[in-house]
């Protein structure tokens, strides 16, 4: 049987811990919850180690960025989860695995635990060198072709190129055409 | 849950304590410097500036967790708020690109003619993109919120396009640094090198903010403003938002 998962939930609001606990049910084990982030955060998921962690990100000071890293840092493979309510800057939930609002419906809340405790990538640790299907993919964003265009230059499915971008975006830290572009360049994979 | 936001009775000085990038906001108000111990209240009343406009802005640009409500934005005076934009606009193309393009011209001197001409032909692209991205709010967007404010119908909706590319100015400022500090070789180069990607991140943010005041702001006040449009046209008596008679009067700024 797979082991259950075990999260480890950091909310100030006793009515939403407890709804959570009711909605999660026996799939997944609950440690002992935090009202606040303590300062020895990451030594206690070294010791505690949660496959998730459902955090409240009004709970961290300002900037958020910093202190999400040093989480993760402490445990790699834990999926850091945004526990929402109210309006929260894009920017800062963007450093989250997920989000999960609680206006989700009750299903979905376990189902939304199950997917991004999923791992990305087969066994091992992850690489962040650009896969030759990925190099391709990239040269042709560089020369300004859409996703519908790449997907019938290669043959693939708009899906597959989609996740392809999404990779060479997380892999490279390069968001825009434009910036992927200079990366093809410097790298030699297009001539400028 | 973190409700400590900033009120019109703290002392400016704290305020900045708290968030020392709002001193580069100051002077988009025409707030000086050596406000001294005066609070908040008293350095608006001085400058005759809206307090609780001035307090949305300086919280907007230090919580990641503050976002105005109807209510709120019902009760805001929003006078400023097309004036401090345009205050907001000229400080980036006019103050920040020039200084971050000095120091890229100079690392771009230094990195060879290949990485040179990659960095300056993305800048000159990146500064253009900006410069019509702000000139179409400002003949487009902001004009269309002045003639709303003035009572006159407008025919045409707003259209939407203004709020798509925000986050690929940012994106793009992100990608810069990123490209900077990774790829390009800084042996001989590293204060300049630091120094421009410092520049970069901090117009990065402070553009990151300006875009949160007009996508979570400006837009959603012009949105309650064609609301009440509407209702007024059906001759609806519950239509609540105070309408000034005039356009109110720009104020230069900064």
């Amino acid at each position: 049987m797979k082991p259950l998962t075990q999260v480890l939930v950091v909310e100030p609001s006793d009515i939403i811990r407890e709804g959570l606990k009711a909605l999660l049910g026996d799939e997944f084990v609950l440690q002992a919850p935090l009202r606040e982030v303590p300062v020895d955060m990451p030594q206690r998921l070294m010791r505690q180690q949660p496959d998730i962690l459902l955090l409240n990100p009004t709970l961290l000071n300002t900037p958020a960025r910093m202190q999400v890293v040093s989480l993760q840092q402490a445990r790699p493979s834990m999926a850091i989860v945004a526990l929402v309510y109210q309006y929260v800057d894009p920017q800062v939930l963007s450093l989250f695995k997920t989000v999960l609002d609680i206006r989700e419906s009750g299903s979905r809340v376990a189902q939304l635990m199950r997917e991004c405790c999923q791992p990305e990538q087969e066994g091992g640790e992850e690489s962040y060198e650009l896969s030759e299907r990925e190099s391709e993919v990239l040269v042709l964003v560089a020369r300004g072709l859409s996703s519908k265009e790449i997907a019938d230059e290669l043959n693939i499915s708009i899906h597959t190129v989609n996740s392809h971008r999404k990779n060479i975006t997380h892999k490279t830290g390069i968001k825009s055409v434009a910036g992927l572009a200079v990366y093809a360049m410097l790298h030699n994979l297009v001539t400028g | 849950m973190k409700n400590s936001f900033f009120t019109a009775r703290m002392k400016l000085s704290d305020v900045v304590a708290a968030n020392h990038t709002l001193i580069l906001v100051l002077p988009r108000f025409g707030i000086p410097l050596g406000f001294g111990e005066l609070s908040v209240q008293e350095v608006c009343s001085r400058y005759g500036l809206p307090v609780d406009f001035v307090l949305l802005v300086f919280n907007v640009y230090t919580f990641d967790d503050y976002l105005p409500d109807e209510d709120d934005l019902q009760r805001t005076d929003f006078s400023l708020l097309v004036p401090y934009l345009k205050a907001s606009h000229r400080y980036y193309l006019d103050e920040r690109l020039p200084h971050i393009e000095r120091h890229l011209v100079h690392v771009a001197g230094h990195a060879g003619d290949r990485y040179g001409s990659i960095l300056k032909s993305f800048f000159e692209d990146y500064r253009e993109e900006v410069r019509s991205h702000f000139g179409s709010e400002e003949c487009e967007v902001f004009p269309y919120l002045e003639h709303l404010l003035a009572g006159e119908s407008e025919e045409r909706p707003l259209s939407e396009h203004f709020t798509e590319n925000h986050s690929d100015l940012v994106d793009k400022l992100s990608d810069l640094t990123q490209i900077l500090y990774k790829y390009i070789p800084g042996e001989q180069l590293t204060e300049e090198l630091n120094e421009l990607v410092f520049a970069i991140m901090q117009l990065s943010a402070d553009l990151q903010k300006h875009a949160l005041m007009e996508e979570k702001i400006l837009l959603p006040y012009i949105y309650q403003l064609e609301r009440c449009d509407c209702r007024e046209q059906g001759n609806d008596p519950d239509c609540a938002t105070p309408r000034p008679d005039t356009v109110p009067e720009k104020r230069r700024l900064g």
